[in-house]
């Protein structure tokens, strides 16, 4: 089996920062947040969080500050709950979360909840469980969870759960593995994880392990790397990973690097991106690969990192 | 006309008005043409603006500005959908777009037809595209689309490709919704299970290495096997049993986690007395006060116990709307137990515990059946499901399931690829076993089940793991299938250290390869549990024995404090336990933070008070999980030697977090 070339791709996620004006990064510019994030969790899980110029990155965050209170991807994009939850996360990467205003951008979270429980992305209406989740896990992390109705938002979540016991977007919606991981995430993080049928999600959660060894994110779909998050930390979080096999999946993931220029495709001599070297580096540190910081499943941040905000 | 003199009119007067009425004219007559032609240009708005403002009670043209806006929203719409079209022929997957055309679609008119051609066309590019089946699943309700119509539309998805796992799904949704809402056509269940097994056999035996119908199969069993409504499957103290203390715990075991429980819809009284004031708690770790296995203590009043010899208590529950499940089904049918507390005049007093206890073989002696102990198993498999509940109408369900292994039976005989047909066969038997619930499982049925795990072990190894939970799950089952099963495993102490812990039976279940553990309503009545030497990475479900004062879980693969939750629940009989030999310490993910109290998952305030005990000692800080598990514990004796964690800075962390402790890694303390 080969090994994680952990300096390679640090040297790569160092590289596309600097990088903003060929086609990758211009095509990317309205998630450039969402980038900064994959990128920095990389480089904290790989203890080279240092190597990035704090200031420069939150002053940056800052500018993409709307003023309801919510994040947009880049400087002058309209805000959103995806890009919020980004912000959060690095903010609480380097331990400045104080430069928030806290009642700010919970307000602006917090009015996105409707009256079902859901959450809509931003003032346009559009609802799905991958926006419950960014909501609850911001403000869990700038402890202000108490701002909206969390009986409701976990009811809602519920409402998405299906007969094979996955999640989808919104009710009745396909189970999917992205959706899951929001899902069981969002219950994990509200202490409701009693609503899960483990035994039954488990199952449907393990069969995603493909001969490859790979985990794909639905029933005869294709693995990809960035399952072996989604899929993996969902397992972990209900406690059945043990169901699938973890060393071949740190074998596909393995395989899925570029070892001389640095970066990890979804798949074995694809194109690499920022997206799937987070996923496939967050992917072994769940699986206990050797000189990686271990990330927490549900806040998708190092353990150490949630350690900080929770345990004083 | 309202408000004008009377005065002769002049004739510059009669000129002006002529000329007004000439224009007016012009222009109601070029107004009424542009809206019998439905012309809304914007000249043509301009002189219906003009003809308002000269004289705003003429009725049609307001008429007209409705036409005319609403034509404009149309084209605006059209123009929407155009535009949302052709980004989605560049990606048929962007949320973004469909969302844009979910927003555009609710502005207005829009042809159903269109839509669902839309999508057709979208699903047939790609039978899973989840956009444009969510898309459908929003216009289906906006435009009314009956359900039966959309099950249609699944079922020539199916038969055109069954390997379709998307249909599969919305056809499970629909056909729920259908009998749900008891549509006429849907309303007996039997005959639709029937048919969908038929259904669903196609698409699993014609390749079953494609996993599209594997979960809608599962999906049919369990509502085969399912009970209507949450059921008590067992207690403590088992109905019918004789207790001799006055004081105990009263366990209610549910088949599923349930809400509700008080003294307003569970009664407990004597012949003279009802329990006024009971306090039902929840065994499980979440805020929302629900669980499978609840508990409270009961005091038999002196007198009581004085002036009678044999007290009988009755616990029953008859409120319809009180019990619920967490998906909203009361537990409507009452139930109830009642067992008799027989005290013995002269209690013998306990001793201060002097002898470290031992699991070592040479301790135990096989059970005295005619002892108290052994008298409180029998009664366990006395009592059995049908004096609490009984679920009627369950011939259908064993002849549906009966079929169903006759037919993966005969798949095996031809199938080559064996995987499916040897797991569901098994969970087949089990079902069986479950919906039999006059007597004990079938034995053969049992054999079975553990021999097809056995094998998928080697059939799949990659999911050895899970068929080795299954495993053991059923070896349980069998093990405590019926009374002579149990005393196999169930040993005496030969020497007495303390009159309470020793006087009963050690149900020992070492050394039995056990990745998990089950079959808690069959467990009860256990006080000393012997678990030590095998896989155990969980002990979930321990909560609900209550009764437990002695636990050796030592050589098993238990990878953190958390993962000792479960004994944050026995902290007012736990005394003896031996962790040692585990895995804690050892990992960098805890697979048990989520489902245990903590701060995390907001289902446990930090405790500020531990940094204090801490004494800021850096290292020891990372240990406020064991200091929450430790530190409600009342242990006498306690193992915890080979776990990376435990170094000599932790045990005296330990000896000051448990000031009863008589004995540490086999040391008497002093």
């Amino acid at each position: 089996m080969g090994e994680l070339a952990g300096e390679k791709h640090a040297a790569y996620i160092l590289k596309v920062e600097k990088k903003k004006d060929n086609l990758e990064a211009v095509i990317m510019e309205h998630l450039r947040i969402n980038g900064a994030y994959w990128g920095l969790t990389t480089l904290d899980i790989l203890s080279k969080l240092e190597a990035v110029d704090q200031e420069t990155v939150i002053s940056w965050i800052m500018s993409c500050q709307h003023s309801s209170g919510g994040f947009g991807g880049n400087e002058g994009h309209d805000p959103h709950l995806l890009y919020t939850l980004s912000a959060i996360q690095i903010l609480a990467l380097f331990n400045k979360i104080e430069t928030l205003d806290i009642d700010k951008v919970s307000s602006y979270i917090a009015s996105l909840q409707n009256e079902d429980g859901s959450f809509s992305g931003d003032i346009w209406g559009e609802i799905d469980t991958r926006f419950s989740y960014v909501a609850i896990c911001s403000l869990a992390l700038i402890k202000r969870l108490d701002k909206i109705n969390v009986e409701n938002a976990v009811k809602y979540i519920v409402s998405c759960k299906n007969l094979d016991g996955g999640f989808g977007c919104t009710p009745g919606a396909e189970s999917h593995a992205g959706q899951i991981f929001c899902c069981i995430g969002a219950l994990a993080i509200t202490g409701s994880l009693h609503y899960v049928d483990k035994d039954l999600l488990g199952w449907w959660l393990c069969e995603r392990q493909t001969k490859s060894g790979g985990l794909n994110g639905r029933p005869e779909k294709l693995p990809d790397v960035c399952y072996s998050w989604w899929v993996l930390s969902s397992l972990i979080i209900i406690d059945r990973v043990h169901w699938i096999d973890k060393e071949k999946l740190v074998k596909f993931i393995l395989d899925c690097q570029d070892t001389e220029n640095g970066g990890i495709s979804d798949r074995p001599d694809d194109a690499v991106d920022v997206f799937h070297t987070y996923f496939g580096v967050a992917g072994l540190s769940l699986l206990e690969y050797p000189g990686l910081k271990a990330i927490d499943p549900a806040y998708a941040l190092p353990v150490d990192v949630i350690n900080r905000i929770f345990l004083h | 006309m309202h408000g004008r003199p009377r005065k002769p009119s002049t004739p510059v007067d009669e000129n002006a008005s002529s000329l007004k009425a000439n224009k007016l004219k012009s222009l109601q007559s070029q107004f009424l043409h542009n809206h019998h032609n439905k012309i809304y240009t914007e000249e043509a708005l301009k002189i219906n603006e003009k003809l308002i403002e000269a004289n705003p009670e003429f009725m049609t043209a307001w008429n007209y500005r409705k036409l005319a806006f609403e034509d404009r929203i149309q084209a605006l719409i059209d123009e929407e959908l155009r535009v949302v079209e052709n980004a989605l022929r560049k990606n048929f997957k962007s949320y973004g777009a469909w969302h844009h055309r979910k927003w555009v679609v609710s502005k207005g008119n829009t042809s159903t037809e269109r839509e669902i051609g839309l999508l057709n066309k979208f699903q047939q590019l790609d039978t899973r595209n989840f956009h444009a089946w969510n898309y459908r699943r929003s216009i289906a309700e906006l435009k009314n689309i009956p359900d039966e119509k959309e099950l249609k539309y699944t079922t020539d998805m199916i038969e055109t490709n069954f390997s379709n796992y998307s249909a599969w799904h919305n056809r499970s949704v629909l056909l729920s919704h259908l009998m749900e809402k008891k549509v006429e056509g849907y309303l007996q269940k039997e005959i639709i299970l029937k048919e969908e097994y038929e259904f669903v056999r196609n698409a699993v035996f014609t390749d079953p290495d494609d996993q599209s119908g594997w979960f809608y199969h599962l999906w049919l069993l369990d509502q085969t096997v399912k009970v209507d409504m949450p059921t008590l499957v067992s207690s403590w103290p088992p109905h019918g049993s004789d207790i001799n203390q006055v004081t105990f715990p009263i366990i209610l075991y549910f088949d599923e986690p349930v809400e509700g429980v008080s003294s307003h819809t569970v009664t407990v009284q004597t012949e003279n007395d009802i329990f006024k004031n009971v306090t039902w708690n929840p065994l499980s770790t979440n805020k929302f006060k629900c669980a499978q296995a609840w508990m409270t203590h009961l005091s038999i009043p002196h007198e009581e116990v004085n002036s009678s010899k044999k007290v009988q208590v009755k616990v029953s529950s008859e409120m319809s709307d009180g019990i619920i499940s967490l998906s909203g089904v009361t537990s409507s049918r009452p139930w109830s137990f009642g067992f008799t507390v027989s005290v013995c005049q002269n209690p013998q007093p306990a001793e201060g515990q002097n002898r470290r206890l031992s699991y070592a073989d040479e301790s135990f002696c096989t059970v005295d059946t005619n002892s108290n102990s052994a008298g409180l198993l029998t009664s366990y498999f006395e009592s059995k499901t049908s004096d609490y509940e009984q679920s009627t109408s369950s011939k259908w369900k064993s002849e549906m399931i009966a079929t169903e292994i006759d037919q993966y039976r005969d798949m095996l005989t031809w199938a080559e690829s064996k995987k499916i047909g040897k797991l569901t066969l098994a969970r087949l038997l089990t079902a069986y076993d479950a919906v039999m619930s006059t007597g004990a499982p079938d034995t053969a049925n049992m054999e079975e089940v553990l021999q097809l795990y056995t094998e998928l072990m080697k059939l799949d190894p990659a999911h050895n793991q899970y068929y080795m939970d299954e495993y053991s799950l059923a070896l349980l089952k069998q093990v405590t299938s019926n009374k002579e099963s149990l005393l196999k495993y169930c040993w005496q102490y030969k020497e007495s250290t303390s009159s309470n812990i020793t006087d009963s039976l050690c149900l020992r279940l070492n050394n039995l390869s056990l990745s998990r553990i089950g079959s808690f309503e069959r467990l009860l009545w256990v006080q000393s549990l012997d678990l030590s030497h095998n896989e155990l990475h969980s002990i979930e479900g321990l909560e609900a024995l209550q009764l437990l004062s002695c636990l050796n879980l030592g050589h098993n693969k238990l990878s953190s404090f958390m993962a000792l939750d479960p004994l944050r629940f026995l902290k007012s009989s736990l005394k003896v336990l031996d962790i040692s030999y585990n895995e804690i310490g050892a990992h960098t993910i805890d697979t048990r933070r989520y489902l245990c109290s903590s701060p995390m998952s907001h289902t446990l305030d930090y405790d500020s008070k531990f940094e204090e005990f801490a004494n800021g000692d850096a290292n020891l800080v990372n240990f406020w999980d064991a200091y929450s598990i430790f530190g409600g514990l009342n242990l006498t004796q306690l193992d915890i030697v080979g776990n990376v964690a435990v170094d000599e800075r932790f045990v005296l962390f330990l000896a000051k977090l448990l000031p009863g402790l008589e004995w540490l890694d086999g040391e008497e303390l002093n």
